[in-house]
């Protein structure tokens, strides 16, 4: 026994005790297997015809469960719907009045199992279930045959305007098809230039996330920290640099960045350029010759940047590099912005480009 | 345990074979002139150590860093949490048994010490606040390690798992930077506390939802539900698509 029929047994055991009564049966009595009136008086060859028929009988499957609607059933499952349409409106309910998170999953999960029972109950019980055999009549008649493909002819030649309707069918494909792009056309506004327009700018004092300044001393070679613009919002997705130390000879920065590091210390943004995650894992070899180089590591999908190189990707998913942003050194050791970003911040989309002014690819 | 049994034979050719070029050294004039008795642990440098980080520990081209200057943590650190010595100078470092007692650990420490750099660093994870750790483990420590420190992976490491790390591992670690780890010097002495207090935290963390599943992220506890959920809406599919018979 399967264990989907185990659980229709406990089911049917189920509406057994709560007084559901199968009505079945009746419908299936004429079905049973012909009775065999034998008489003496056919001849032979009846006699074996009438056998075989006998056989052919007795191979029929056993009839299937039949049953018609049971109105005690039906109330059944309208109490079950009942019940799951309060489950679901317990969770609209403690959405509002309750912050247990734990509440709402037991609201829905309720109602979806009360609702799931119904159904299965509904087409157990409710919906009448009937197999019946029809004996097969043979079309093997001509006359029918090319009767029937006169009406299919006459059906075709019937229609006059032809013309007419495939071309309407054809508006109604092309309205549709409208219909379906046009909500393009409710996009929120182009992006422009807006992905360059980030809290750095020229003098914007880096800070800890503390709010403390971020000075020459903080770091060593080799130490990360994540640096925010100072009195400015950390939410704002331009906002959070995570800042590298390296040796100075360990920089392979491109000649029109040498300026940007000042005693090793490179920003970068702080979101991936792939998918927009929190680049947070830095990796520093502790002897170059036999580890890995310096990289920054996004956790989401392990692109790899090199910090040295401008954030060049040296791994994974991401298309362009890191964007980096130059640093110098303020008043007091305080690291403090030179500019802007060299590149766009945020995940890639099409026709981003490199750089504030370029074409768009 | 297949590393030990790789481990025995290596250390005791890399033993003999430094022991051999040891003495061949020693019989050179001048080196052995300061008439010191020669310490435990500058011994077992020699023995052990010397055939990647060299003889005076100025390290070896290609194979081992110096170790002048690195200090006692580092080479506690390497030392009691198995990570040295390696079978082979390219491999990564990770934990187990360590092959050597206690008593040489410390002998060993101490002649990397003397070559100058910090000291062990100090830890009191009994002083650290849980909540401040977890909020510095996530800002510094979770990209890498986990939020719950069951460690994972980085295009060319193996991140470790902290479920083994006590927390004077940590504040070492912290202060050392072992292998690609980044050192975090502008960490202060509480806020080390504080991370430590926390990994201890999470070596037996209190479940909120009641079952952990390892701790392993929030991506096969995810997997986990699904599959569950598929097991329970498989029956269901089997339920109602099943003919009912007599």
């Amino acid at each position: 026994m399967t264990l989907g029929g185990l659980f229709s047994r406990a089911v049917a055991a189920l509406g057994g005790l709560s007084g559901l009564r199968r009505r079945q049966g009746e419908l299936h009595q004429i079905s049973g297997p012909a009775s065999r009136k034998f008489d003496a008086v056919r001849s032979e060859e009846e006699a074996r015809r009438e056998d075989g028929r006998a056989r052919l009988a007795e191979h029929v499957p056993p009839p299937e469960l039949d049953e018609t609607s049971d109105p005690r059933a039906e109330l059944v499952v309208a109490l079950l719907l009942i019940a799951a349409a309060v489950a679901f409106a317990g969770f609209v309910v403690f959405y509002v009045v309750s912050e247990d998170t734990q509440l709402l999953g037991f609201c829905i999960g309720l109602g979806l199992v009360l609702a799931g029972v119904a159904s299965a109950l509904a087409g157990k019980r409710v919906v009448i279930q009937e197999k019946s055999t029809e004996e097969y009549k043979d079309y093997g008649d001509r006359e029918e045959q090319i009767q029937v493909e006169d009406h299919l002819v006459e059906g075709k030649v019937g229609v006059t305007r032809r013309k007419l309707l495939f071309s309407s069918l054809a508006a109604v494909g092309a309205a549709l098809g409208a219909a379906a792009v046009m909500p393009i056309a409710s996009l929120g506004p182009r992006v422009g230039e807006k992905v360059y327009e980030t809290p750095w700018s020229a003098g914007k004092k880096v800070v800890d996330e503390t709010g403390k300044p971020i000075t020459l001393d903080t770091l060593s070679a080799g130490e990360f920290i994540t640096g925010f613009p100072a009195g400015a919002s950390k939410d704002d997705i331009g906002s959070p640099l995570v800042i590298v130390r390296l040796e100075t000879d360990e920089l392979e920065l491109p000649a029109d960045r040498a300026e940007s590091a000042p005693a090793g210390y490179v920003a970068y943004s702080k979101i991936c350029t792939h998918a927009g995650c929190a680049v947070s894992l830095f990796r520093y070899p502790t002897f170059d010759e036999t580890q890995p180089g310096p990289a920054l590591v996004c956790p989401c999908h392990y692109s790899t940047f090199n910090p040295a190189d401008g954030g060049k990707v040296l791994f994974g998913p991401a298309g362009r590099p890191l964007p980096q942003l130059p640093l110098r050194v303020g008043a007091g050791g305080v690291l403090e912005a030179a500019g802007g970003f060299y590149e766009p911040i945020g995940p890639s989309y099409g026709g981003i480009r490199e750089a504030p002014g370029e074409q768009p690819l | 345990m297949r590393r030990l049994r790789f481990l025995v034979p290596v250390a005791l050719l890399a033993a003999s074979i430094s022991l051999f070029a040891f003495e061949a050294r020693g019989a050179e004039p001048g080196t052995a002139s300061t008439g010191e008795p020669e310490s435990e642990g500058r011994r077992l440098f020699v023995q052990g150590c010397s055939s990647c980080h060299g003889f005076e520990a100025e390290g070896v081209k290609g194979h081992g860093p110096s170790l002048i200057g690195v200090g006692e943590g580092a080479a506690d650190f390497y030392l009691r949490t198995g990570r040295m010595p390696l079978d082979r100078p390219d491999e990564e470092p990770q934990r187990g048994p360590s092959v050597y007692s206690g008593a040489e650990i410390q002998a060993l420490t101490k002649y990397v010490g003397s070559l100058g750099g910090p000291a062990i660093p100090e830890v009191h994870p009994e002083d650290g606040d849980l909540a401040e750790g977890q909020k510095l483990f996530t800002e510094n420590c979770a990209g890498c390690h986990q939020i719950v420190g069951r460690g994972g992976m980085l295009p060319g490491a193996v991140i470790p798992d902290l479920g083994a790390a006590n927390a004077r591992d940590v504040a070492e670690a912290i202060r050392v930077g072992p292998y690609v780890m980044p050192s975090f010097g502008h960490l202060s002495q509480s806020e080390v506390n504080d991370l430590a207090r926390y990994v201890e935290y999470t070596h037996d963390p209190e479940d909120k939802g009641g079952w952990g599943i390892g701790h392993i992220g929030p991506i096969p506890e995810g997997m986990v539900a699904w599959l569950l959920a598929g097991v329970a809406l498989l029956f269901t599919i089997r339920l109602i698509g099943e003919r009912t018979t007599r």
